[in-house]
């Protein structure tokens, strides 16, 4: 009774065979620059996680959505071929497997969020020969702030790094919260405050990859983004080395100026920083960075961003 | 004098909100004007200003989340065409008030459209399917429904006075602090959400003391239809979580007004208290929303394919599942804020374990149909729909709860396309779906079935059309809440999904149209009996529209699907049941309390926005005196003798007798 049911409503699979079709195609153009495209070992890992839980809900989604829409047909009032079942309420054996269809995905599905989330833990160290880049990331109002604590030289909205080798971020922010994301490399790290949270990324080939926050932060919060360039070792020294040649210095007085608010910051490059600053920072030894002025010190209805 | 207020808070210098507040306000006026030159006043007043009746109160409850779900739609409109115009360019509205428009979006949509939506059917349908006169508590009733008004409104006056908050629709610190945000828009967030959830709250007590006490006789819990069960549900969630909501939010107003630093940078306050906390009430809220909508679906499913609801315990098992286990669950908003992996797994699989609730709820809906003999009448189209559309968002809801592809996901539109796929294909799909289930029981006539079948055809194809492309924009790194954009790829998903938005739109006209149709064709779509699609629950032993009173007599109920139980014993016998002995029925009087009350908040509500401090004191004295003249009153209820109730009943059963006669029986 059941199968012929469905197997006789060849409309009705076709309307969702078109419609699952049309989904997964939205899904797989993703693959262009987006997370499904990934160009790190993180990103890629956790596109892995990300197609594995859909096939494995899709394994009974589509069935689902298949005997729905048979049985609404089936059971048309015009259909005088079907059973009429007026009293039918009840039994234990459907029961017993509606509810142990969705008790086993999810057991499956636990396991591998449980594994994932400790394999993919943003604290934990990459598998790396090379001892990893220490970057520290300050998000501000509204520009991403960079700082290579050991070759000592800053980025505004740019951020270089080598290449097959992972990268440690320390993250904090100067003033509100916001989402440090890269996109193609994986992983998204929120900043916050008074607070530093930890993120391992690697990039495996060279080329640019777009970045951004992803949490709002306020009215510059569009052009809060940056170019992750991953190049060559060498090309990374090189970069170093104009750094430090042509940048100013970054000092807490700089900094202070840096932290105002300002929209669609064009990236740059400071030759020195002074040491312990993402430290001072993150523990609010600079105190955290302004908001708005205009109107101050009598807040004002409705000021305007930047002023 | 003023506080804060002077002319320059009024945005003369932005035409488009003026224009359309001006338009808004031409409106309002116009309606006024209509209504006391054509002396509709008194009786708007006596009937439904002042009703404590829950039908009223839920018609209203409804016209509200109607209006206010356009004014949300119509913000809608607006983010969507200015991301479609904004690809390496500014767009159409400048940030601050695209900021303010995305956040009025999310907290229009869901404190004054869904919720009151989802509360007004509750409201209409509760107790008439619980057999009983009434709430247990009519007069707060009216206070309810006026408080939620009066959020509603505040939130519309800061389109023309001031702004409204430019944070989302949950303002994170330190954002959402005076030091980041120090105009007034978060003060109204603030105001209009907390004074809408003393509303909330008190609806939710009323609806839980009504379900556990004021059954019919016979009416035991398993007896009690689907809907009552999530209703209950939905309520013990909104008295469990709103007092979090009302205290993250009332520490956020010291914060804001006093000085204090719970949520701050500074002194060692901790903005991720306030995520936990939001939070906390955020995912029961979620809960709130789709509860009643499951019962809508449970209602209406059985109804049109003719058969019991199969797995009838089950499904309250499985309600109740849902229920509790949407309290362990708040973390999975916030994976990618750094805790720990085993908070995180813990937390990803305390999510994904609801799927199995929902899952068995999906399954059971099918068994119903199964064996059925399905009509497909525009309720049923937005059952099917829901069907197939929240097992979809149900699958990236999940998959936003495997914490690694939740950190590719978070933020973006890939999440934003999910939450609207499951509270549009959900919560609304269910709310339009109880709309015209049960618009002719408050109306007495039926909604215009072919103009509500185009609108549904035309609301789930734009909901494809917006929202596949965003999902797939969000693959592709794009985040939410941005007013303008420079990534190329992104721009042709972001047009596709404007173009959607047409079609949604078309959907919206079409059901306008298909509510001033039925108006006008009110005859020939009347309902005589009050059963017009052979109900199964008692709400449908009533006529349409029920009298004040609801039952002449209170029935007497002896297993599930009562009036099913009490139709199929008049078929076989061929005879109504006996006449009823008539006898007087005590009812509650109209009271202003809740219209007074409301006045007066929103003037304290508004003062305290525009710290106007001896307004506040003005306007918090007057809501107390309210209360305090409504506590003094002498005679709190009046009597329809007998022989009105007789005739009031005797003119149904004669409908109701003549139904019968022409019966014609089931096909074999």
């Amino acid at each position: 009774m059941l199968p012929r049911a469905i197997v006789r409503n060849c409309a009705a699979i076709r309307l969702c065979c078109i419609g699952a079709t049309i989904f997964l195609a939205g899904l797989l153009a993703g693959c262009q620059g987006g997370v499904l495209d990934p160009q790190g070992p993180v990103g890629a890992a956790q596109r892995t996680i990300l197609l594995n839980s859909v096939a494995i809900m899709l394994a009974i989604v589509i069935p689902t959505i298949v005997g729905t829409l048979g049985f609404a047909w089936w059971f048309r009032e015009t259909n005088t071929r079907a059973r009429f079942l007026p009293d039918w309420a009840y039994s234990g054996r459907i029961e017993l497997v509606v509810w142990s269809i969705p008790i086993l995905v999810i057991l499956f599905l636990s396991g591998i969020i449980w594994i994932g989330s400790h394999d993919l833990d943003p604290m934990k160290p990459l598998d790396s020969q090379q001892k990893p880049l220490e970057v520290q990331v300050v998000s501000l109002d509204w520009k991403w702030l960079f700082i290579y604590p050991e070759q000592n030289v800053a980025s505004i909205n740019q951020l270089v790094v080598p290449a097959g080798r992972p990268v440690h971020f320390s993250l904090t922010s100067a003033s509100v919260m916001n989402a440090f994301f890269v996109p193609q490399l994986g992983g998204m790290i929120y900043t916050m405050n008074g607070m530093t949270t930890q993120l391992h990324l690697q990039a495996d080939q060279q080329g640019k990859f777009y970045g951004r926050s992803a949490h709002f932060s306020g009215d510059g919060f569009p052009g809060m983004q940056f170019v992750l360039h991953a190049v060559a070792a060498d090309a990374f020294d090189a970069f170093v080395n104009s750094a430090r040649s042509q940048g100013q210095a970054l000092d807490k007085t700089s900094y202070q100026e840096l932290a105002r608010q300002s929209m669609d910051v064009p990236s740059s490059t400071y030759g020195s920083v002074e040491p312990d600053l993402f430290h001072e920072i993150a523990t609010q030894g600079v105190p955290p960075a302004p908001g708005p002025q205009a109107g101050r010190p009598e807040p004002s209805a409705s000021p305007k961003a930047g002023g | 004098m003023l506080g804060k207020l002077s002319w320059d808070v009024i945005p003369f210098d932005q035409p488009l909100p003026m224009i359309a507040s001006a338009i808004v306000a031409l409106a309002i006026l116009g309606v006024l004007a209509w209504v006391f030159l054509a002396g509709h006043f008194p009786y708007l007043w006596r009937e439904w200003i002042t009703s404590v009746d829950h039908k009223r109160i839920g018609v209203m409850y409804t016209l509200l989340a109607l209006l206010m779900l356009l004014r949300g739609f119509s913000d809608a409109v607006m983010m969507r065409s200015q991301q479609a115009l904004a690809f390496q360019a500014p767009g159409y509205l400048p940030p601050d008030h695209f900021n303010q428009v995305f956040s009025a979006h999310g907290t229009i949509m869901i404190f004054f459209g869904a919720m009151p939506f989802v509360i007004g059917l509750m409201n209409l349908v509760v107790p008439l399917q619980l057999g009983v006169r009434d709430v247990a508590f009519p007069t707060l009733n009216s206070v309810s429904f006026w408080l939620t008004a009066t959020g509603a409104l505040l939130v519309n006056i800061s389109l023309v006075i001031g702004e409204f908050a430019r944070t989302g629709w949950l303002p994170y610190p330190p954002l959402s602090e005076t030091a980041y945000s120090p105009g007034v828009g978060v003060d109204y967030y603030l105001w209009a959400v907390q004074i809408s959830g003393v509303g909330t709250l008190l609806t939710g007590i009323n609806f839980v003391t009504t379900i556990l006490k004021m059954r019919t006789p016979g009416m035991n819990y398993l007896r009690m239809s689907m809907f009552c069960w999530t209703s209950l549900a939905a309520s013990l969630l909104i008295v469990a979580a709103f007092p979090i909501l009302t205290a993250t939010l009332a520490m956020l107003t010291l914060d804001r007004y006093f000085g204090f630093h719970f949520f701050t940078n500074e002194a060692g306050g901790n903005m991720l208290m306030f995520v936990n906390l939001i939070w906390a009430w955020g995912h029961p809220e979620v809960y709130i929303l789709v509860l009643p909508a499951f019962g809508i679906f449970s209602e209406v499913i059985s109804t049109f394919s003719s058969k019991p609801l199969f797995g009838y315990r089950s499904m309250v098992a499985a309600t109740l599942f849902i229920c509790i286990v949407s309290f362990m669950v708040w973390l999975h908003h916030f994976f990618t804020m750094g805790a720990g992996a085993d908070v995180n797994a813990a937390f990803g699989i305390a999510t994904s374990i609801i799927a199995v609730g929902t899952g068995v709820k999906i399954y059971n809906w099918m068994f119903t149909m199964y064996g059925g003999r399905i009509r497909f009448a525009t309720p049923m189209l937005w059952s099917l729909g829901f069907m197939v559309t929240f097992v979809i968002g149900g699958m990236t809801g999940v998959l936003l709860a495997v914490p690694p592809a939740d950190f590719l996901l978070h933020n973006s539109l890939f999440l934003v396309a999910h939450f609207h796929n499951v509270i549009i294909g959900g919560v609304l799909f269910g709310a339009f779906a109880g709309y015209t289930y049960w618009f002719p029981k408050a109306f007495g006539f039926r909604l215009h079935e072919g103009w509500g079948k185009l609108a549904f055809w035309l609301t789930l194809i734009g909901f494809y059309a917006t929202f596949v492309p965003l999902y797939t924009v969000g693959l592709l790194g794009m985040t939410r809440r941005m007013q303008h954009f420079d990534v190329p790829a992104w721009y042709p998903w972001v047009l596709v999904a404007g173009a959607g938005m047409i079609i949604t739109t078309a959907g919206v006209i079409a059901q306008i149209i298909q509510l001033v149709v039925s108006v006008r064709q009110r005859e020939a779509l009347r309902d005589v009996t009050g059963d017009p699609w052979d109900g199964r629950s008692l709400e449908w032993a009533t006529p349409s529209p029920p009298p004040v009173f609801n039952f002449a007599a209170l029935p007497h109920v002896e297993g599930e699907e009562p009036y099913w139980n009490i139709k199929q014993r008049a078929r076989e016998q061929n005879r109504l049941r006996d006449e009823p002995d008539y006898e007087p029925i005590e009812m509650p009087r109209n009271s202003p309390t809740g219209f007074v009350c409301a006045f007066f908040a929103t003037v304290m509500g508004f003062a305290l926005i525009w710290h106007i401090w001896w307004m506040v004191a003005l306007g918090a004295l007057g809501a107390f005196a309210t209360f305090v003249v409504f506590a003094w009153r002498d005679i709190p209820e009046y009597v329809i003798p007998a022989a009105e109730v007789a005739q009031i009943d005797r003119a149904n059963r004669g409908a109701r007798r003549e139904a019968l006669a022409t019966y014609t029986g089931p096909r074999p």
